[in-house]
């Protein structure tokens, strides 16, 4: 059983939470670019929070669901229908066979995650699901997904849907949608990750070359309200804004990068990295965006603006336990919901 | 808290500074040199290989480069986060530590990898050579003759930076990147050799190309080559190239 893709939208990828273990070969994290936000979805349709969900960025599919499906759509905020009528998001959603799930523009956040009851039906390759599109392997054949494009389900995944939505609608009546193209619930969890606030605030640790940068360029990389440029993608995301100078030219030699380093080309202008960074770069390093923010950052879409509050490693640390303390009492939450404290 | 930046007993060799840094908030790095040392390279790997004997579950990434050694520990809804950058500092020193001054390179394998250093693959030769007063056959037997060795694997999956090019083919980056380096391509810079393992962007002068996959997904090792290992270069023909790139189904 699969789910047909009718229409691509602007970039479309099969992730789950990425390669770990393997940075030595090369080998890239990757993975959702809000994990937070991939995790919330597959919850909310009762899987476990490493099963591969559709990572939908800026605009959506068109998907015709060939058998009935158990839907969540967590993360950035969508325009979306379901055979017409305004599709719910951040719930468990039932659509029933031949359901058509329009996806449009994004408008708050950058990456909205789909999770399917069951998960999708993807092998496992170097240890993971997830599309690493620079080396074409992962997903769904290393690739975007395109017009014509079948997603694989595991073979239950219907039964499992009405399982799953029967427990859900226990403690509270079901809503129906579209005429009885689907159903849902009365209740949504919380985006824990697209930012309320414009420019997004991401906190960020000192750089391992902050010292070689001007006085100047400092005080601006932390003052300056940063655009997300257009030609950003899951690699990195180039910020626009003034050019930060260098005390005097240096050579680094190539060195281990993380997600949310900020880097400095020659150029000037500094890109943040994200999931599909490279494991190493020879580019001085302004800055680190903190663990607990780099989702956020992934969230502003090209166009947007984020700036950056120097914090020390104590304020790291008990943000990234906050995070996952929120994440985790939501996760319970939704468990509550689908009555699995009375299991 | 565990000291951030303490210098181990640095051993014989004055020029290492050994030092541990954070890199973020989700990772550790030793800078074991400041220069591209190859003492301090092969000791980055065996540091590596000890961290990576001994790591917790915690550790996600043990990551040696040119002269440095990285512990990422960090999913951003870990806890214990300053807990687990202590520790990972701690392996790391221990692992100096034992590492100590000693600086022979452990013998890697040798791998052999043809090259085909004629047009339309070699697209840069002409103008190393013009540069560095040599014939382009002087610049592939400069090449071919060296003795090449893997510093480190990284920037994307399957890349090597090689050491040991001749110094008479020294030659910077160019000036302006390609917005487009073929599968293979066999590229000099910065004192090194570089093989492009997908088709990305780069800005390293290209002598030649490799009819061989550097990463297969599906092969186990999915990496042709890993840090440690000798490399020869060997020459082959257009017509050569062509039939081993066919075999592969390209």
């Amino acid at each position: 059983m699969t789910v047909k893709v009718l229409r691509p939208g602007a970039l479309a990828t099969l992730q789950d939470l990425g390669r770990s273990g393997m940075q030595h070969l090369g080998i890239v994290p990757g993975g959702a670019m809000d994990g937070v936000s991939h995790r919330i979805a597959n919850a909310l349709v009762g899987n476990r929070v490493d099963a591969a969900t559709l990572e939908i960025a800026i605009s959506g599919p068109e998907l015709l669901f060939e058998k009935a499906a158990l839907v969540a759509l967590a993360g950035a905020r969508f325009e979306a229908w379901i055979d017409g009528a305004p599709f719910p998001d951040a719930r468990p959603v039932l659509v029933r066979a031949g359901a058509r799930l329009r996806i449009g523009r994004a408008t708050a956040g950058a990456f909205g995650y789909l999770a399917v009851a069951g998960g999708f039906d993807l092998p496992v390759v170097l240890g993971s699901r997830s599309t690493y599109l620079p080396g074409a392997f992962g997903g769904l054949d290393g690739r975007l997904v395109s017009s014509g494009a079948s997603l694989p389900l595991v073979a239950d995944a219907e039964a499992v849907a009405t399982e799953r939505f029967a427990r859900a609608i226990r403690k509270r009546h079901a809503v129906e949608l579209a005429g009885g193209a689907a159903r849902s619930v009365r209740w949504l969890a919380p985006a824990l990750t697209v930012s309320t606030t414009d420019p997004t605030l991401a906190r960020a640790v000192e750089g391992a070359h902050a010292k070689q940068f001007t006085d100047a360029a400092r005080t601006a990389f932390y003052r300056e309200r940063w655009r997300v440029a257009p030609d950003s993608n899951r690699m990195g995301y180039r910020l626009l804004g003034p050019r930060l100078e260098l005390v005097a030219p240096t050579e680094i030699l190539s060195q281990a990068t993380c997600l949310g380093t900020v880097q400095v080309p020659a150029s000037g202008q500094p890109i943040v990295l994200m999931a599909d960074h490279q494991t190493t770069g020879g580019y001085p390093k302004i800055a680190e965006v903190i663990a607990a923010d780099a989702p956020a950052v992934a969230q502003v879409s090209p166009g947007g603006a984020v700036r950056f509050l120097a914090v020390k490693f104590d304020e790291a640390d008990a943000a990234r336990e906050a995070l996952a303390r929120r994440l985790s009492e939501l996760i319970e939450r939704i468990l509550w919901e689908f009555g699995d404290d009375d299991d | 808290m565990a000291r951030m930046s303490s210098r181990p007993r640095s051993g014989d060799n004055p020029a290492f500074a050994p030092r541990v840094v954070p890199l973020g908030d989700g990772a550790v790095m030793a800078e074991l040199a400041d220069t591209l040392d190859l003492d301090a390279n092969a000791a980055a790997h065996r540091i590596a290989a000890d961290v990576r004997r001994n790591a917790p579950e915690w550790v996600v990434d043990v990551m040696p480069a040119l002269v440095t050694v990285t512990v990422h520990f960090a999913a951003e809804t870990a806890t214990d986060a300053a807990a687990h950058r202590n520790g990972a500092t701690r392996l790391l020193l221990e692992a100096l530590e034992r590492a100590g001054g000693a600086s022979a390179a452990p013998p890697g394998r040798t791998v052999e990898i043809p090259v085909c250093y004629a047009l339309p693959h070699a697209l840069d030769l002409a103008e190393i050579a013009a540069v560095t007063g040599l014939s382009a056959a002087e610049v592939v037997r400069a090449h071919v003759e060296a003795s090449h060795r893997v510093l480190m694997i990284g920037f994307v999956p399957g890349h090597p930076y090689i050491g040991g090019l001749d110094a008479r083919l020294a030659v910077p980056r160019r000036a302006t990147p390609r917005p487009r380096m073929e599968r293979g391509a066999v590229a000099i810079a910065n004192g090194q050799t570089s093989i492009y393992p997908f088709v990305t962007p780069g800005g390293w002068n290209v002598i030649g190309r490799t009819p061989l996959a550097l990463f297969d997904p599906g092969r186990e090792p999915p990496s042709l080559l890993e840090a440690g290992d000798a490399v020869v270069f060997v020459p082959i023909a257009p017509a050569e190239f062509e039939r081993l790139a066919g075999a592969r189904g390209r």
